[in-house]
């Protein structure tokens, strides 16, 4: 186990070096020249937009870019942003936290509402419950983000006046402003990963009672209760924990449009705002911390997978 | 149960029709693709004809569904809607799902260092920005709605990746896959005869779902410079114009809304049948 | 559902005692639009970030709501001769670090301006060719050429005047931590989240400033920046959509305040810029009348924008003294129009590309526009395009026609030497007419008001009516929504919030 696990984290090197490899050959593929977007309102003048490029190194060949880049990377130093002028690695460490903190939220929520959702309605099959249920979760990944975002703030901080619209307050600030803050979007968020994880869950579950070690176990006479939580749940998990850490891995890096409509200052927002103002550094850092971060959540999956289905870990 | 001599087809076929909501979300599908098929004879107007005097008019007997911002008739442009956004959200997931599943029970199955080098891949393109991917497709393909479903499948190929490899990990655990590989079957072999079957839920749901965020992918796209260009309608479109009136013209983002709803509301109940038939032991209780 | 709902009543009544705070008494709450830049006067760039420096640098000259120049760091100025200005300087000035803002901290700056590699003010100002403290509290600064537009440049950024110890200290990092001498002083930054500046009790104009705090939120989301002014979460918000008024007209918490700005959007042609140049539309002017002829700015604005903006043929504003009367728009002449494209010869229909930057209300006047010149036999496709994309396209060249706004500048040359003279910057349909050049030229070193404004009106004349090089459409208007417990706030077309005389009751 413990071999296999420094193997594991070993992958990561090849993979975020591959990755910077890919990520500076797509911004080569995309459009539109950094030191015009930089340059604002001046760009018309060629002095200014020359001066940018010699600056940004942004004149030299592309192989030199990225060596130069990559030196300064091996050192722990992921250069400054281009447009605030911010060292890239300080940005990343003051979304990070945001943004997972508002994941996380986000999960609870999708969790504690998609799974007892999903075995409710397996468990209920073909009756009322599991209509609702599934009508609700199927509208949870429906409805847009921006729909359901606004109306809540319409609900709670227009008419009510009982949360704040929208910003956000660090937990170290002020534990009970932060949740406030964070719990409108958490729910948008939640909602959509909910119905995946209900609609998994469900599909599991259906899948494994009708499994020959679950109709063993029911003619064995042990009880349904005990016939769906220790037999079938357990075997159902295996997509549940799949999607799960994708999706997780996708409330941390793609939460772009909620983060938008909350002013919420998270990592997703940093790297559409970064891609749009071409600001290449910050682009760099933020897709090899998310890598990072799916790399980690993918090792998560398959350790779950050992612990869910113990013949695995002869793997 | 079923007599002996029934082949496994009809038996399929058989199990489907007996699922009644799998068959009402059948016949949603099939409405919804008469009506993107037949737009051009059953829309009562021209979903692109402006009338700058009748701007965002709430749904009435002249307009069902009311007029957009261009004063256009909303009921028209849902119709029509239908093209792009079936097409986007089935075309695109079926490529994805195309693409995914092979690999990642290549990935589940062979293990070593082909699950490493395809596993790390997928990680690392589900870390690359949607929006990179997009821009850079947008400047090389142009705006056609079949680059946009080429962006979605290449973006949502890796999720299919993951799950198809999570399962197939699972699957070559039991005995009659140790027993299948024991006797010398090859893993394609494998792969296609013991343990596909038993991915087919968890895909199906996937896949069923993915047809939603594909829809509305296909919207922030066409913003982009990919898929539809104005004013041809497609529902992910509508609804992003909708977001500037969504006090005073609600009605602009509920009916394209709604559209999308149906739409994988009945994908998903007839995936959910479909899986049910294709079980082998999803006989019901 | 019945579960979901539960769940969000029982958060929400944990959360009702967390509902926005009422603010301190004279901590301003402003939503921004965007999130600033840097915050360093000579290595900024955005809109956005100027409405922050007005609150932290003042500047040597500011314009008043008439657009006339006003003294703020200077007590005056007088030219010695046409290329040599005189500015004198008021006593007694700090900046937020205690040091004293004089002639030598003036040529400082300037000089920082100038020669700071990146800066972004070399561009507005580089007609300086020297820079003299004659005695503590007067410059001279001397120019190039004669220059009509040089003393408007010193009311933005250029005139800034930085603590030359804090710009010498931080060197390129200035902007991480500003200190200037402005009415409030720097106290954080969170990118993305907040900026938050408190009163500086040393301000020369102290007596002025009645907000002890301000914090500037940037609120992106249109949707969420009016919901945040209805909730009382913030009580001021700038740029805010044509849509919002009527929204919150009945509203007796909120007051909508709207200016016409100094800038304007229009349709750029590609005339002369590559491949894309040749065709008809590109080549023959009859085409571009006809087009323009085909378009009704003030339906356009109607539909699109409730009739918030103002319909214009030029590019300067009618708030501007150098706004020609005259040169109004031609009314649409749908019939003309046909007629000029027969008189071309041209096949019917005329295929026209126009290339919009993403945003929903631009992509909705080109839907409108398509619709009306398809009238007039026009094929007009529109071509989405993401804004760094659409910028590179445009000055390579890979456009026939392109929607585009500009935000305006004090002085006319700001909003037509580079965009209509032939070696301009950011003339990106290559358009070029010696005879216009000319027109420019002298209008730029015309200090007589009046033969500028003659000038210019003849650059119209020849640009627009017979080159038909481009077109404009209309001014936008600046819509500021603020709580009605805010008063003393004086409206300004450049957009900036002026924080002098500004109370919370």
């Amino acid at each position: 186990m413990g071999i296999w696990l420094l193997r594991r984290l070993g992958q990561v090197v090849p993979t975020l070096l591959i990755l910077s490899f890919l990520i500076f050959g797509l911004q080569q593929l995309m459009p539109g020249d950094p030191a015009l977007v930089l340059a604002g309102e001046e760009r018309g003048n060629p002095e200014v937009l020359a001066q940018i490029r010699a600056e940004l190194l942004l004149d030299r060949p592309l192989w030199e870019q990225y060596l130069h880049w990559l030196s300064r990377v091996v050192q722990g130093d992921f250069g400054f942003s281009w447009r605030i002028r911010m060292p890239v690695g300080e940005l990343i460490l003051e979304k990070l936290p945001v943004t997972f903190q508002l994941g996380a939220m986000a999960f609870v929520i999708a969790v504690v509402i998609g799974v007892p959702m999903g075995i409710l309605s397996a468990v209920r099959r073909d009756r009322p419950a599991d209509w609702m249920a599934n009508g609700v979760a199927l509208f949870g990944i429906s409805v847009p983000n921006f729909w359901l975002g606004i109306m809540l703030m319409l609900l709670f901080s227009v008419e009510l006046g009982w949360l704040p619209p929208s910003g956000y307050v660090p937990l170290t600030e002020d534990f009970w402003q932060s949740v406030a803050t964070t719990i409108m979007p958490a729910f948008v968020l939640g909602t959509g990963v909910a119905a995946v994880l209900m609609r998994h869950t469900r599909a599991a579950m259906l899948h494994a009672l009708s499994q020959d070690y679950v109709r063993t176990a029911r003619a064995k006479g042990l009880r349904e209760r005990v016939v769906v939580w220790k037999h079938a749940l357990r075997n159902a998990l295996i997509p549940v924990v799949t999607l799960g850490t994708i999706e997780f891995g996708r409330l941390l890096s793609g939460a772009v449009l909620t983060e938008h409509i909350f002013s919420i200052p998270g990592f997703g927002k940093l790297i559409v705002d970064a891609v749009f103002n071409r600001d290449y550094p910050v682009v760099q850092g933020v897709v090899l911390a998310t890598a990072l971060i799916f790399v980690l959540l993918s090792l998560v999956a398959d350790i779950l997978y050992m612990a869910i289905n113990p013949r695995l870990r002869r793997a | 149960m079923s007599p002996a001599a029934e082949s496994p087809g009809r038996r399929a076929l058989r199990r489907f029709l007996r699922h009644r909501l799998a068959m009402a979300g059948l016949v949603v599908i099939v409405l919804f693709v008469l009506v993107a098929a037949l737009a051009p004879w059953i829309a009562p107007a021209d979903p692109n004809a402006t009338s700058w005097t009748a701007i965002r008019r709430p749904p009435s007997a002249a307009h069902w569904f009311g007029t957009d911002e261009n004063g256009r008739d909303v009921l028209s442009r849902v119709i029509w809607g239908a093209r792009a956004s079936l097409m986007a959200g089935v075309i695109a997931v079926l490529s994805a799902v195309a693409i995914g599943v092979p690999i990642g029970l290549l990935a589940g199955l062979a293990g070593g260092w082909t699950d490493a080098i395809i596993s790390r891949v997928a990680d690392a393109m589900l870390s690359v920005p949607f929006l990179i991917l997009a821009i850079a497709l947008a400047a090389f393909l142009g705006p056609a709605l079949e680059n946009a479903m080429l962006a979605i499948a290449i973006a949502a190929a890796p999720v299919f990746v993951r799950l198809a490899r999570g399962m197939a990990l699972d699957a070559a655990s039991t005995d009659w896959v140790e027993a299948a590989r024991a006797l010398g079957n090859p893993p394609w072999r494998i792969g296609a005869v013991h343990v596909a079957p038993n991915i087919v839920p968890a895909l199906m749901v996937q896949a069923t779902l993915s047809i939603a965020e594909a829809i509305i992918a296909e919207a922030s796209l066409s913003f982009l410079g990919l898929g539809m260009q104005p004013p041809d309608p497609s529902w992910g479109s509508m609804l992003n114009s909708a977001q500037r009136f969504l006090v005073q013209a609600p009605w602009l983002a509920v009916f394209p809304g709604l559209a999308i709803f149906l739409v994988v509301l009945a994908f998903n109940l007839a995936g959910d049948g479909l899986r049910d038939a294709l079980d082998p032991r999803g006989e019901r209780r | 559902m019945k579960k979901t709902l539960a769940a969000l009543a029982v958060g929400a009544a944990l959360a009702a005692p967390l509902a926005p705070a009422p603010a301190d008494a004279q901590h301003l709450r402003i939503a921004l639009r965007e999130d600033p830049d840097i915050l360093d006067p000579t290595l900024a760039r955005t809109y956005v970030g100027r409405i922050v420096f007005t609150a932290i640098c003042d500047k040597l000259f500011d314009i008043n709501e008439r657009l006339e120049i006003v003294p703020q760091l200077a007590t005056g100025h007088r030219w010695e001769d046409p290329r040599t200005l005189i500015v004198t300087l008021r006593d007694g000035v700090r900046f937020h670090d205690g040091e004293r803002m004089d002639a030598a901290a003036v040529v400082h700056s300037l000089n920082r301006h100038l020669n700071l590699q990146g800066s972004f003010r070399r561009g507005e100002i580089s007609i300086i060719t020297a820079i003299e403290a004659v005695d503590p509290l007067t410059v001279r600064i001397r120019l190039s050429a004669p220059s009509a537009a040089f003393l408007s440049q010193l009311t933005d950024r250029a005139g800034m005047i930085l603590s030359p110890r804090a710009a010498d200290a931080a060197g390129r990092d200035f902007g991480l931590r500003p200190v200037c001498a402005g009415p409030f002083r720097f106290v954080e930054r969170v990118a993305q989240s907040r900026i938050v500046v408190e009163r500086f009790n040393d301000y020369w104009n102290r007596d002025a400033i009645h907000l002890e705090r301000v914090t500037f939120l940037p609120i992106p989301d249109n949707n969420a920046r009016i919901a945040n002014l209805q909730s009382g979460a913030v009580e001021f918000g700038e740029r805010m959509e044509p849509d919002h008024v009527e929204m919150v007209a009945r509203n007796p918490r909120l007051r909508v305040v709207q200016v016409d700005e100094l800038g304007y959007q229009g349709i750029q042609y590609n005339v002369n810029n590559g491949p894309r140049a040749q065709t008809p539309f590109g080549q023959n002017p009859r085409v571009r009348e006809a087009f323009e002829l085909a378009i009704d700015r003030a339906a356009i604005n109607q539909v699109v924008y409730g009739g918030a903006y103002v319909p214009t043929a030029q590019a300067v504003p009618p708030a501007n003294p150098f706004h020609i009367r005259e040169f109004t728009p031609e009314p649409r002449n749908v019939a003309r129009a046909r007629q000029l494209l027969q008189q071309a010869g041209v096949q019917l229909p005329v295929r026209v590309e126009l290339t919009v930057p993403n945003n929903q209300d631009l992509r909705q006047v080109g839907e409108v526009i398509q619709a009306m010149v398809r009238e007039a036999g026009f094929d007009l496709r529109i071509n989405a395009m993401e804004f760094a994309s659409a910028l590179q396209a445009s000055q390579r060249g890979d456009f026939e026609t392109f929607l585009l706004g500009w935000s305006g500048r004090v002085d006319p040359d700001g909003n037509i030497w580079a965009f209509v003279h032939s070696q301009g910057g950011q003339n990106d349909g290559r358009y070029s007419n010696p005879e216009v050049d000319r027109l420019l030229d002298a209008a730029r070193t015309e200090l007589d008001p009046e033969r500028r404004r003659a000038l210019y009106a003849q650059v119209w004349q020849i640009s627009l009516r017979q080159d038909r090089h481009r077109m404009y459409l209309w001014h936008r208007r600046n819509i500021f929504i603020h709580s009605t417990r805010l008063s003393g706030y004086v409206p300004v077309p450049d957009g900036m919030i002026r924080f002098q005389g500004m109370r919370l009751n």
